[in-house]
């Protein structure tokens, strides 16, 4: 199947491996990913000034993504919630959507819909399917222990993700960490929000809520903590640091994202992966892998 | 917090914010406080209450609303929009009380730099030569700033 990668702001920039993760394991796996280069950021940044001006961005991203006739998958959980929920939004209301078009024919656009926005997770999920990755693993990672983290626009407003997953008990993420035959380790504060959205109004709450989880997974044993977001990226393991100490904790949780698994158990290196990218090294799970 | 004053009550407020985008179903609130219960930001700060929010808008204290810090402090998981009974779609209320605070010249200074930066790079980060270096080293393909239509739609 094809789709376009969506990369997003955060991705293309901070989060390399991230997004060389994705592109080798979809190649993998048969997803085509084409890139366009036009698509920018997806409107979410500005909502809180002006929804009518985030919904406008996103309509212009969905709009370029209709000319090209492929849907849009996405790596960052904030571009896929802002995206689906214009796609949603425009599909649904006619006025807004001619209201919408009046203004995208300034920049010679204009969104007829629907356009599909999918997150790649959901992707491997209802593309691939966890049968088809599990006979395509390699290196099962046996003896890795991983603690998911969905982050909240992965499964809510459940309006959006229905049919999916389910915020109350979400299942796809270590659905899918299982099928790389690493071990799946729940925690109590697994559906907590990572604080990103606030980092930049409040740090000191946006922090309070992310060591919470950094607690829990410390105690766990988890080799990682395993990410499908680049917002939930820059609590988790951008702000560790801070937060560990502003803690007075004595802990270090490696942080990664999931097709970096993935990857590692389709028989791809850390090296291809981009580990060396990450910031609390992984290196107690490379170990067991790599040796 | 001091006494309500009736005469400085803004009556009107709970529609303005109904008639923002997102803010349409506020008045079907029956106060049951699951939203209070959901949120992960009143457990670390007890200044962010959505049940408080929305009573203190529906009653009409506009300026103590439009003006408090706690409005800006909602993190937008979405957990008080999955439990409403009376589906308020709370986080998307938030977004209509901060758009008219905004409105109101309220707006944190962090917020309007975004804005800025979109406009001139049609990102929020900029991606020059160093970046597309290191893009190229991995072997990845190099972005290209896009401005122009956020220029002209913002």
């Amino acid at each position: 199947m094809e789709a376009l990668l969506y990369l997003g702001c955060t991705v293309p920039v901070r989060n390399l491996n991230y997004e060389l993760s994705a592109r080798l394991t979809a190649r993998e796996l048969g997803i085509h990913f084409r890139d366009l280069e036009t698509f920018g950021c997806c409107g979410f940044p500005v909502k809180s000034l002006d929804v009518r001006q985030t919904t406008l961005i996103a309509a212009r991203n969905l709009a370029l993504a209709e000319k090209e006739g492929v849907e849009i998958c996405a790596l960052c959980n904030a571009c896929v919630g802002t995206l689906t929920e214009t796609a949603h939004a425009l599909d649904t209301n006619p006025e807004l959507k001619a209201e919408v078009n009046e203004r995208l024919k300034e920049v010679g656009l204009r969104y007829n819909g629907p356009v599909k926005v999918r997150h790649y997770m959901r992707l491997l999920w209802e593309e691939v399917g966890l049968e088809a990755i599990k006979s395509a693993v390699t290196r099962p990672l046996t003896d890795v222990i991983l603690a998911p983290h969905y982050g909240c626009h992965y499964l809510k407003p459940s309006e959006l993700t229905a049919g999916f997953d389910s915020p109350a008990d979400p299942r796809t993420l270590a659905d899918l960490i299982s099928a790389t035959g690493a071990q799946v380790t729940d925690y109590p504060s697994l559906k907590d929000c990572c604080g990103g959205g606030l980092l930049g109004m409040s740090e000191d709450v946006a922090n309070a809520l992310a060591a919470t989880k950094l607690i829990d997974v410390a105690a766990t044993g988890a080799h990682a903590l395993v990410l499908v977001c680049p917002f939930c990226n820059v609590m988790y393991e951008g702000q560790q640091k801070k937060i560990v100490k502003a803690a007075g904790l004595d802990l270090k949780v490696p942080v990664v994202y999931y097709p970096q698994i993935l990857g590692l158990a389709l028989g791809l290196s850390s090296d291809q992966l981009g580990f060396k990218l990450n910031r609390v090294k992984p290196s107690g799970l490379l170990k067991i892998v790599e040796g | 917090m001091s006494r309500i004053k009736l005469n400085t009550l803004d009556p009107s407020f709970k529609h303005r914010v109904a008639r923002q985008p997102g803010g349409e179903a506020i008045r079907a609130c029956f106060a049951c406080k699951a939203c209070s219960a959901a949120c992960p930001i009143s457990v670390v700060d007890k200044r962010y209450d959505p049940r408080k929010i929305i009573r203190m808008a529906l009653l009409g204290m506009k300026k103590e609303v439009l003006e408090s810090d706690f409005i800006w402090l909602c993190s937008s998981c979405y957990g008080c929009h999955e439990v409403c009974p009376q589906n308020v779609r709370f986080t998307e209320v938030m977004f209509a009380i901060k758009n008219l605070a905004v409105a109101e010249a309220c707006v944190p200074p962090g917020l309007t730099g975004q804005k800025a930066l979109l406009k001139q790079r049609g990102r929020l980060y900029e991606v020059g030569e160093f970046e597309n270096e290191k893009r190229e080293k991995l072997g990845l393909p190099p972005i290209v700033e896009h401005p122009e239509d956020y220029d002209r739609l913002l």
